[in-house]
């Protein structure tokens, strides 16, 4: 493995609770599922969860911390996933690391793992400050994850304009948590709408799915079995497009299911009046 | 979506709220983008104004800057009523001709500052035949300045985005 053919992309929101982790987790199996190896690098040093959503939470010696101090060596601290050996977690440091931690440092952990992997995920914290800045200054593309929500679409707007004041690209956006009934209602931001706003391609989307939160129970992400719920089959399709496949994108609207959203579509079809 | 919303909405008594939404983000966005203060902003308006009026007689009242965001690329759209255009433009407040060729402006309006607008509005009404349209029919100037957010983007078009004063 070359150092140039790796990919090192950062994962980010501006805003908390959007499912960034969740989806740094997914994609990293999915992508790692595809033949790839991956890393992942937990950037979010104060508020750490990757660990926890991969289920390597009880198998972590040393972090990103020993490494930069070269207690340890790299590879002492890199935890491979036992089901899915192709990826790797770095584990975040104390948070003290915080007050220390220089863009230099991220750029420095993110060059030894891109020589090791073909795609370096680094799951960013929430909010724009300096902890958001040292993950980005690692990355040389970046993946936003936003919600169709207005707090959501405008803090991504505020990190979109931060990753091309870095010259970071492509920056591409991924619709979380999208509900096909509400949108269908018009009573939710759509798709194209989100995407016109920010100005960005649409990597994909991923729908709302309680199966995520009994996979996050469980520590176990959904894309590392063969469940086909909603939200597995997004994760999925993602990654086969950031692997370079041409995958449609579902319309979420006609993944309503019942029969009042049946009837529903069936009226706006034929009289066309909302 | 309960049957009483679904009514409302057949007969046109309520937006749906995801057109809020795009309504609502669009415009906090365009201020967002825009890295002007508010004091910032009006000081500009104000300029922008004194510039116009030195050619056109505007109506004041009804100017309207603000800012707008299409595609990461926010312009700024000024829509000016006209109310006449001048015969010959008003000096500038630095004492520099405005443009080659033009003849000096009319005795007794010399010392006219732009920015003052009860003086402006002394200033002789045009000749006939260069008459403009006045009243409330008035015209509409708009001026546009992009501010590509983003490399590549196209200029900000503003022509087509007047609303009618």
């Amino acid at each position: 493995m070359t150092s140039t053919s790796a990919r090192t992309i950062l994962i980010c929101s501006g805003k908390g609770g959007v499912g960034k982790t969740t989806l740094t987790a997914n994609l990293g199996i999915a992508l790692a599922r595809l033949g790839h190896t991956v890393a992942v690098l937990d950037a979010d040093f104060g508020l750490r969860n990757l660990d926890l959503l991969l289920g390597l939470e009880n198998r972590i010696v040393y972090t990103a911390q020993e490494v930069l101090a070269e207690s340890c060596r790299l590879e002492q601290a890199l935890v491979r996933h036992k089901q899915e050996p192709n990826l790797s977690l770095l584990p975040a440091g104390n948070p003290r690391m915080l007050e220390w931690l220089t863009p230099e440092d991220m750029q420095k952990i993110a060059g030894q793992l891109a020589e090791r992997f073909n795609y370096v995920l680094i799951d960013a914290p929430a909010g724009v400050e300096q902890g958001f800045r040292n993950a980005a200054a690692a990355a040389r593309e970046a993946i936003v994850v936003t919600n169709p929500e207005v707090s959501a679409v405008r803090d991504a707007d505020r990190v979109i304009g931060l990753l091309h004041s870095m010259d970071i690209a492509p920056v591409q956006l991924i619709l979380n948590r999208v509900r096909p009934q509400m949108m269908a209602d018009q009573e939710m931001l759509s798709v194209d709408e989100i995407s016109d706003m920010l100005a960005l391609p649409l990597l994909g989307l991923v729908l709302e799915d309680q199966k995520v939160i009994v996979s996050t129970n469980r520590g176990e992400p959904l894309t590392l079995g063969d469940s086909s719920t909603p939200a597995a089959r997004g994760y999925r399709n993602i990654a086969r497009r950031l692997a370079g496949e041409s995958v449609p994108l579902i319309d979420p609207t006609k993944e309503r299911r019942g029969l009042r959203a049946r009837l529903l579509n069936k009226l706006r079809q034929t009289t066309g009046l909302f | 979506m309960t049957l009483i919303d679904f009514l409302n909405r057949l007969l046109g008594r309520e937006k749906p709220s995801g057109t809020m939404a795009r309504e609502r983000l669009q415009l906090v966005l365009a201020h967002d983008r825009s890295d002007l203060n508010p004091e910032l902003l009006e000081q500009m308006r104000r300029e922008i104004l004194e510039v116009v009026q030195r050619y056109v007689e505007i109506d004041i009242e009804s100017c309207d800057v603000s800012l707008e965001t299409e595609d990461r690329v926010t312009a700024l759209l000024a829509n000016l009523p006209i109310r006449r255009a001048r015969p010959v433009p008003l000096p500038r407040p630095d004492g520099g001709t405005l443009s080659e060729g033009s003849s000096p402006p009319e005795p007794g309006s010399a010392d006219a500052t732009p920015a003052d607008e009860e003086t402006a509005a002394d200033i002789p009404a045009p000749q006939d035949g260069q008459d403009q349209d006045s009243g409330d029919g008035s015209e509409t100037v708009a001026t546009t300045a992009g501010r590509a957010l983003e490399e590549g983007d196209a200029a900000a078009e503003g022509g087509e985005e007047q609303e009618d004063s």
